[in-house]
């Protein structure tokens, strides 16, 4: 383990004097109302930053992204958030630039998990990053024209700035969509964009830097050189990729020396989205991220958002009853997609879906329990703001239901009690004695992908990539949320960082899981009959103006909204910048250097140790 | 010994191969033969794997699934209102609808031009819909509830996929069969099984409405006092002609905000249904559970 300067953990306070002092004239406060944090002179960053990492402990780099006030300052600003991994809180730090020549030193020397990160604010934000050596589009292609995310681009399809569209009521006669916006119209190109290179299937520009200058047939001729390196595109169509996604690999023999990954096939701007809907419109969009976990999901939009309310007269927090559902809700989930992601991992191997249904039978038991809370098996949207959708439902199974269906007609505490207390156990217990001690198992997967924590932090690694390397870093304690605090149970943490040993730590994870919910289950007898909201559900609150930032540690990692409340001084409804910060997409700048060295199969198990979704990767 | 961890795994897929069939011989074959041992292998006592024949077999949804919303009206064989429609076109369920598919034509008096409390026309792109169960949570008439049919495949995404209030439209009774004790849980709040304009009505007319009951659920209801609104509002409507054109007005001043009267009722509601569970629960001791499916059971067959 790395020697980490000894810190107190919460004193924020403390760094951002001493940091004023280091740097007198590079640091304001950010005094805008709702605000926190320090807004640093863009061209000192790169120092202030490097003095943060080194002098004072923030050593990883949670989130970094881009926010266009186009209409209220007209500039364009970098928001930071960095953690000590020792824990606490973040260290909030900001960087403007004038919006007709945005330009941000890039911190990609200082924090490498920056890499993905400021990519994203190029190609959604036009951000220019002198010092990025890659900079170019990492979600949209090359043809796209503008920069999506800036508040004066239209969408096709656009519509209204805003949701609710005028449109729908009272005068509501309907219209497709589509009728109004013929197919073949709604894309445009850059001016100097060359048409031609649609047709063209070379690709260059992705395999410019790959070494392929090399002309197959004048090597074949001269017929004296009988190995060459070997450009291989793995996906986006491949069983392997759990999705659509791509990786370029260059090969030397089967060894790899480059890989690259290509993303953003599955890109719908979720975030432009968010920022037409209003505050609870995003709500059933979060689920839509990583689709196995959108219970997760919910409840760090749920926290961002009840963080700004909070700053208003009228919110009350959720209720005990409420926050008891809650942990619920998202540790059931956090067994849900860390079986998954075991199955998975070992279809990656080549062990094809035997195990993988394994380990998915449980999964469906805590989804009937989700569809018969929430409504619906993996789209839950159950969280609200103050509270959740509804209590726990009396019975499994409904009256009606009891008809066709007598034999899941269960008492939802029995249920409960009896997936908690037995079956899951049972299941993880099963699936350790089935594959951890298997030699093919092991062959395969210990020493591989080796990751070293000094990486992982670098590379702002997330959850069971993270925790595997051997950094106890997990939201819940680092940074504690709901009743956390109050709940007994270990960061799981590995030391070897390999595949192997992410496996491992997903069946402690799970344990861990569990532990919680025999925590949980006597909490919710107590609770039984109590109210989950304190004050109103309300549809559409006015949030104050203000951001915020609302992580959990979501199975993949650490799951981070970055929501801005602006423009509208009464309490906007709408959003003015609603950020994610998947845990899939960052943790994936560690693929490359993780690759590298080891044979082209590996590269599959090792993606598959990551456990990504693209739905959430993507956007 | 190497190998060992192999043959460990090998034992449980063994056991896992077993137990499939495990059942197979317990019932010497009628798991399968007979409707009724559908319940066997369904069940959480049920050893190994088994499949679902879909869709000759369906698993049932809980009342709480959630698939395209539908329009509630009053049963047709209601004494004064039959298949009259319970939403007001007050337009929370548009507003909340994070897709924004579902569009309202709010109704008008052909005469005087003043906006009436119903529906002239509803549509839901169910291409569009997310399915989230928004407008069912929101809107305060419990006018608009989620259906449970997930079988909407059709050959033509153009012509039927936006359904309009006719496809829409499903009797109350049909919300009953469906989700009984939600049903029953919303009645309580409301205060009885009609319509809360209807309630309202028989309130200031010193009526009580019948308290809802698991027993009184499929009873006819009882006369109201005063006709649904929608269909013969001449007395109170000036008053609320009056509020709904000064919100229209109000409205067109100041588009970019909205909340305001609509939010009231939708608040009002979710308060009153938050002491609601406990009736029910009150109720459970008289509740005869045959005679309820029974009858639930019977309205199936009736429909068919
Ligand atoms: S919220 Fe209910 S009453 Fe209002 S328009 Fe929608 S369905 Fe009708
Ligand atoms: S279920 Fe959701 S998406 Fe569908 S109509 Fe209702 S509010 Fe809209």
């Amino acid at each position: 383990m790395v020697d980490y300067p000894i810190v107190k953990t919460t004193d924020i306070k403390a760094a951002v004097d001493a940091l004023k002092q280091k740097f007198p004239d590079a640091i304001q406060d950010d005094t805008r109302q709702g605000y926190g944090g320090i807004i640093v002179d863009k061209n000192h960053l790169v120092e202030v930053a490097t003095a943060l990492r080194d002098d004072f402990g923030f050593d990883y780099l949670s989130s970094a992204t881009a926010v266009d006030y186009l209409g209220i300052s007209d500039h364009m600003e970098m928001v930071y958030h960095a953690y000590r991994t020792a824990g606490g809180p973040a260290l909030v730090f900001k960087a403007q630039t004038p919006r007709d020549k945005p330009e941000i030193p890039s911190l990609i020397n200082v924090w490498p998990g920056a890499d993905f990160q400021e990519r994203e604010a190029w190609d959604l934000y036009g951000i220019k990053f002198p010092g990025h050596p890659n900079l170019k589009r990492i979600l949209l292609w090359d043809g796209f024209d503008g920069h999506p995310m800036r508040k004066d681009w239209q969408e096709a399809y656009y519509e209204e700035d805003h949701k609710p569209f005028e449109s729908r009521w009272p005068g509501g006669w309907v219209h497709r969509a589509e009728e109004r916006n013929i197919y073949g119209k709604n894309v445009k190109y850059p001016a100097d964009f060359d048409l031609s290179k649609l047709s063209d299937t070379s690709e260059e520009s992705h395999y410019a830097d790959l070494g392929l200058g090399v002309s197959v047939q004048k090597l074949a001729d001269e017929s004296h050189i009988k190995t060459d390196r070997l450009v291989v595109n793995m996906g986006p169509h491949h069983p392997s990729t759990h999705g659509v996604f791509r990786m370029i690999v260059t090969l030397n023999g089967e060894t790899i020396e480059k890989l690259e990954p290509v993303m953003g096939y599955l890109h719908r701007n979720h975030e432009k989205i968010g920022e037409r809907n209003t505050f609870l419109h995003n709500m059933p969009f979060t689920d839509r991220l990583d689709y196995l976990s959108s219970m997760g999901n919910n409840l760090g939009y749920a926290l961002a958002v009840e963080q700004l309310l909070a700053n208003g007269a009228r919110y009350q927090p959720p209720t005990y009853r409420a926050e008891c559902i809650r942990v619920l809700m998202v540790e059931l989930t956090r067994i849900v997609n860390h079986l998954w992601a075991i199955g998975f991992l070992l279809n990656d191997l080549g062990a094809f879906f035997t195990p993988a249904l394994y380990a998915i039978a449980e999964r469906e038991k805590i989804l009937d329990f989700f569809e018969a809370t929430a409504g619906s098996r993996m789209m839950c949207n159950y969280m609200r703001f103050g509270g959740v959708f509804k209590d726990l439902p009396e019975r499994i199974r409904g009256e009606a239901t009891r008809v066709n269906d007598l034999v899941r007609d269960y008492d939802t505490m029995e249920f409960l009690t009896e997936l908690i207390n037995e079956r899951l156990p049972r299941s993880i217990d099963e699936l350790d004695q089935y594959l951890t001690d298997s030699e093919i198992i092991k062959s395969r997967t210990v020493g591989v992908g080796y990751l070293s924590p000094e990486m992982a932090i670098a590379y702002s690694a997330a959850g069971p990539l993270l925790r595997a390397s051997g950094v106890p870093y997990d939201v819940r304690r680092a940074d504690p949320y709901s009743i956390y605090p109050e709940l007994d149970f270990d960061v799981a943490v590995r030391y070897n960082g390999d595949i192997y040993d992410r496996y491992l730590i997903r069946l402690d994870e799970m344990r861990e899981s569990l532990r919680i919910l025999k925590q949980i289950l006597p909490r919710l007898e107590r609770t039984r009959g109590e109210a989950i909201f304190a004050g109103n559900k309300q549809h559409t609150p006015r949030v104050p103006l203000g951001e915020a930032y609302g992580r959990v540690e979501n199975p993949k990692g650490e799951l981070g909204f970055y929501v801005v409340s602006a423009g509208d001084e009464k309490g906007p409804q709408n959003p003015w910048r609603y950020h994610v910060r998947a845990p899939s997409f960052i943790s994936l700048t560690a693929l490359g250097p993780m690759c590298i060295g080891h044979k082209v199969a590996d590269v599959v198990a090792i993606l598959g140790s990551i456990d990504i979704v693209l739905g959430e990767t993507d956007r | 010994m190497y190998g060992q961890g192999i043959l460990k795994g090998l034992w449980v897929t063994f056991r896992h191969f077993v137990n499939t069939y495990v059942d197979d011989i317990r019932y010497a074959g009628r798991k399968y033969l007979r409707q009724e041992n559908f319940a066997i292998r369904q069940g959480l006592k049920a050893q190994g794997a088994f499949t679902v024949q879909y869709p000759d077999e369906k698993l049932a949804v809980p009342e709480r699934f959630r698939f395209t919303p539908f329009l509630v009206v009053n049963d047709p064989d209601h004494p004064e209102a039959p298949g009259d429609d319970w939403c007001t076109s007050c337009g929370i369920c548009a507003k909340v609808c994070p897709p924004q598919c579902i569009w309202i034509v709010r109704g008008s008096d052909p005469t005087t031009g003043r906006p009436v409390p119903q529906p002239e026309a509803f549509f839901i792109d169910i291409d569009i819909c997310m399915n989230c169960g928004f407008c069912a949570e929101f809107c305060p008439f419990d006018a608009i509830k989620m259906d449970h049919n997930y079988e909407l495949a059709s050959y033509d995404r153009t012509s039927h996929h936006i359904h309009d209030k006719q496809y829409l439209s499903r009797p109350l009774s049909y919300w009953k069969t469906i989700a009984p004790t939600t049903a029953l849980e919303e009645a309580v709040a409301r205060g009885g099984w009609e319509h809360p304009d209807v309630l309202k009505a028989m309130k200031k007319a010193g009526q009580t409405a019948v308290t809802p009951t698991w027993d009184n659920m499929f009873t006819k209801p009882e006369p109201a006092a005063k006709p649904l609104p929608p269909a013969e509002s001449a007395d109170e409507d000036p008053a609320k002609a009056e509020r709904l054109r000064k919100r229209e007005e109000a409205l067109a001043r100041k588009r970019a905000a909205e909340a305001g009267e609509p939010a009231q009722p939708a608040a009002a509601a979710v308060e009153a249904s938050a002491p609601a569970p406990a009736a029910p629960t009150a109720d459970k001791p008289k509740f005869d559970k045959q005679a309820m499916l029974e009858k639930i059971r019977q309205r199936k067959a009736d429909k068919g």
